[in-house]
């Protein structure tokens, strides 16, 4: 083979490589992703049954409970809207009323939100971040970012702006 | 004092850099050699400055100095002195000055070691180290200072993040960033040599090291990280394909890409221009990591705007960094003189096809973890792209690399014997479809596809120990000639062999943990038994304890096999004191390489709890194989000829030029 042809063949080859990465790439985009919608989504946009989406939100005060075995049930609002949810399985440790919470799974029929998994960012911080997958990466390595910006009322010394405390909204 | 002190260290280190940018470059356009030898004294003084200034840092939080708001925001008079060291890189600014004190610090190596280099290669590349240490200096003295006072003084601090108060957390980070910074090295090496023109088989003698150390310490980072993710955040999972995950993940895809073709360089002087963009790829993203990590673009798109300075910086460091190097190879690349030819078949082809799917799984890596931030970007929705979307991409593209990774040490360079090498292997083939039959025939449940699973990484084990035989000419000469031969076998080849069986140990307990794993979540009451695959554990108490710095509250469970009993686990949730801040301590019990994994839930009673169980088999070859691998990383940099060779006739040339130094 001559110069030409081996560099033919490599690039050939590369470009082979390239069209199964990107064929791989964009079915699994069509397959796999899973999009966010706050509770105000859900009713407006008119979620169907079935599809798998993530919810988020906060813990409507009061709407916690608990009932046989692991099973537990609570309201995510987002301040206008709220859905019922169910889930059973252990709830991770900052899942609180009041507190923010990303929970991935579909509508039912009846329209109760059935999760099979509730994520809650792994600080104190109580912003759902819908964007992160929430808790387990949260407190990976960079986990201290947040913490920086964990300004508790009263905790702040004289002088010092909180200017990065995160306003207690929900995104959406 | 200590802070002022360190603060100015610091701006003395900026102006170091930025002489050390300059003088060097200008020395080495104009042939200078006084200017050129700036470059050496500088750096020292350099790494000598940012050493100061981490070191102050350090002083602040070992005499919990609340008055310096770093130190207050992160740390507490009453945490374990090795927290208050390690809370040093606990948060953004201290970590970003662990950064510059590693870059500053390889920097020094470079000086210190470089006596065989090319002058003008060494003032090159110790200018363009300086460029990203100019960078990041001013990144930390303009947006992330660390030694900002409060006034008046608070009497304590608000703590570390009570998940980051964990041994792991204290080494992960400086693995990590040895890893990330140390391929700014080769990255300097190579902008050097695009500068200069010139690129040759020595060349990649000498940045082969650099890559070969970078790329050992991002490994054993990214599985210390693993690991601390697997016993700490109490979830039960090892890799969750986050973005922050990932973003350490690329480099090392890359880096390990980088290893791979460095080696044709330097034997063959094939390869030479993509193994410059490896190079140069490789810091490009450890650079991008540091942006999703650091900028916050991550948790959320919008706390981009709560601190725009921070990501705006990082943005522009990493556009002028990244697209100019990428500029400079699109102009000089094309001038480089062609290397050595070989064929399809061939050592260098093996190589060629694993940097090509390497590099392809690295942009499927890349896609997955931009996507995301770009839609959000772009029209505002929300998206995951999680573990299904990498798994099926990811693995489809890992599987050739695995079938061709025994087939490479067997093929000849220039042109290989498929055939032959295929010979050498039947035993490796043999054994390998051996074990997965005995799999699907004796292991029940799990993937259909797992047995198959298990086959490939017993094949790659089982290539690498082929090649080692091989290369002795095992059964073909008498056994003492063999055993001589084993003994006088390079270390590099040992290096391979090793750094493979660990790729393929690492497989072997990827697949014993996702596909025989046992998972029980339930609420156990006391004197409950629960049966984990073979194992049966009761919940024998729940009681409180005191930590230095928490409560928590323990979960006792008794552990037994076949009716006796093997261990006891306890299990915890922990209060941390400072900041209410719960976490879950999981416990771990180990039987031969498979674990027994305990994490509690909320205590509902004081006489019950939900629990969550998991058996994992295998699971410790997951972190024992990146071990291996490092191991064989090891054994390759500690060749020979990595000192000697090449580098020798540059050194005899410098000699008579130089005989001042």
């Amino acid at each position: 083979m001559t110069r030409k042809q081996r560099r033919l063949v490599l690039i050939g080859s590369a470009l082979a490589v390239l069209a199964v990465a990107t064929g791989l790439v964009l079915s699994a985009l069509n397959d796999s992703i899973v999009f966010f919608n706050s509770p105000t989504d859900v009713v407006e946009k008119g979620v169907q049954p079935g599809t798998r989406i993530r919810l988020g939100g906060l813990v409507e005060n009061g709407t916690v409970e608990r009932g046989e075995k692991l099973a537990v049930s609570f309201r995510i609002t987002d301040g206008n809207k709220a859905i019922p949810v169910t889930y059973t399985g252990i709830l991770p440790d900052l899942f609180r009323e009041g507190q923010g919470v990303v929970t991935e799974g579909s509508m039912g029929p009846d329209g109760i939100f059935r999760a099979d998994s509730v994520l809650a960012k792994h600080d104190e911080n109580y912003m759902p971040r819908e964007v992160s997958d929430a808790l387990k990466k949260q407190g990976y390595w960079q986990g201290n970012e947040a913490a920086g910006g964990a300004a508790k009322p009263g905790a702040t010394p004289p002088g010092a702006a909180p200017a990065n405390a995160p306003a207690p909204t929900v995104q959406h | 004092m200590t802070a002022e002190l360190g603060h100015y260290a610091l701006v003395l280190a900026l102006a170091l850099a930025l002489v050390q940018s300059t003088l060097p470059i200008w020395g080495s356009r104009t042939g200078d050699d006084a200017l050129m030898g700036t470059a050496a004294p500088v750096a020292l003084a350099q790494a000598l400055f940012v050493s100061a200034s981490f070191a102050a840092l350090t002083w602040a939080y070992v005499t919990s100095d609340f008055s310096v708001s770093n130190v207050y925001e992160n740390s507490h008079s009453a945490k374990p002195m090795i927290y208050k060291i390690s809370g040093v890189w606990g948060n953004h600014e201290g970590s970003m000055m662990l950064w510059v004190l590693i870059l500053a610090l390889f920097g020094a190596l470079v000086a210190l070691f470089g006596k065989n280099l090319p002058q003008t290669l060494k003032a090159n590349v110790l200018a363009v180290q300086a460029w990203v240490a100019t960078a990041f200096l001013l990144f930390i003295l303009l947006t992330s200072n660390p030694f900002l006072r409060y006034d008046p003084a608070p009497m304590e601090g608000r703590d570390l993040n009570p998940i980051l108060q964990d041994v792991g957390l204290a080494i992960h980070p400086p693995l990590l960033y040895l890893g990330y910074v140390g391929f700014s090295i080769c990255f300097a090496f190579a902008v050097a040599a695009l500068i200069d023109g010139r690129l040759d088989a020595a060349w990649a003698r000498w940045v082969r090291p650099w890559a070969l150390t970078a790329w050992i310490f991002l490994t054993l980072g990214i599985a210390m990280g693993s690991y601390w993710a697997y016993y700490e955040l109490g979830w039960g999972g090892w890799w969750f394909w986050d973005p922050v995950e990932n973003a350490s993940f690329m480099p090392w895809l890359i880096g390990t890409a980088l290893i791979h073709s460095a080696i044709v360089m330097e034997k063959r002087e094939a390869l030479k221009v993509w193994t410059v963009l490896l190079a140069i790829l490789a810091f490009s993203l450890s650079l991008l990591g540091t942006f999703l990590v650091r900028s916050g673009v991550l948790t959320s798109v919008h706390s981009f705007a709560t601190d725009p300075a921070r990501g705006v910086f990082i943005l522009l460091i990493l556009v002028l960094f990244i697209g100019g190097s990428l500029s400079l190879y699109a102009w000089r690349a094309p001038t480089l003189k062609q290397g050595g030819l070989f064929a399809p078949i061939s050592r260098e082809g093996a190589l060629v096809f694993n940097n090509l799917f390497l590099s392809a799984a690295c942009a499927a890596v890349l896609v997955g973890t931009l996507y995301p931030l770009a839609l959000e970007s772009l029209t505002g929705e929300k998206i995951s792209v999680g573990a299904p979307f990498f798994n099926s991409t990811f693995v489809p593209l890992m599987i050739p690399v695995l079938i061709a990774m025994p087939f490479g040490p067997l093929l000849a360079w220039k042109r290989g014997d498929l055939l032959a090498a295929t010979q050498r292997l039947l035993f490796a083939i043999g054994v390998a479809v051996v074990v997965t039959i005995l799999i699907y025939g004796f292991v029940q449940g799990g993937p259909v596809l797992a047995p198959l699973a298990v086959g490939l990484a017993v094949f790659v084990i089982m290539g690498a120990l082929a090649d080692i035989a091989e290369r002795a000419a095992l059964w073909r000469v008498p056994l003492k000639v063999s055993l001589a031969r084993v003994r006088g076998l390079p270390r590099s080849a040992w290096g391979t062999a090793v750094a493979h069986i660990g790729m393929g140990l690492v497989i072997l307990g990827i697949v014993g943990e996702s596909a025989w794993k046992t998972e029980v979540v339930q609420r156990m009451k006391l004197g409950d038994t629960v049966t984990v695959g073979r194992y049966a554990l009761t919940l024998d108490s729940l009681f409180p304890r005191n930590g230095p710095n928490y409560q928590e509250g323990v979960a006792r469970f008794v552990v037994a096999q076949d009716g006796k009993t093997i261990g006891t686990m306890e299990a915890a949730k922990r209060v941390f004191t400072a900041r209410r801040m719960p976490t879950t301590e999981a416990a771990l019990l180990t039987h031969g390489f498979s674990q027994l994994y305990v994490a509690p839930g909320e205590t509902i009673t004081e006489s019950a709890i939900d629990v969550r169980i998991y058996d994992k088999p295998l699971v410790l070859w997951i972190w024992l194989g990146c071990v291996v691998m490092v191991i064989g990383g090891g054994l390759s940099l500690s060749d020979r000829r990595f000192r000697v060779g090449a580098p020798r006739t540059s050194r005899a040339r410098k000699g008579a030029l130089q005989p001042a130094e």
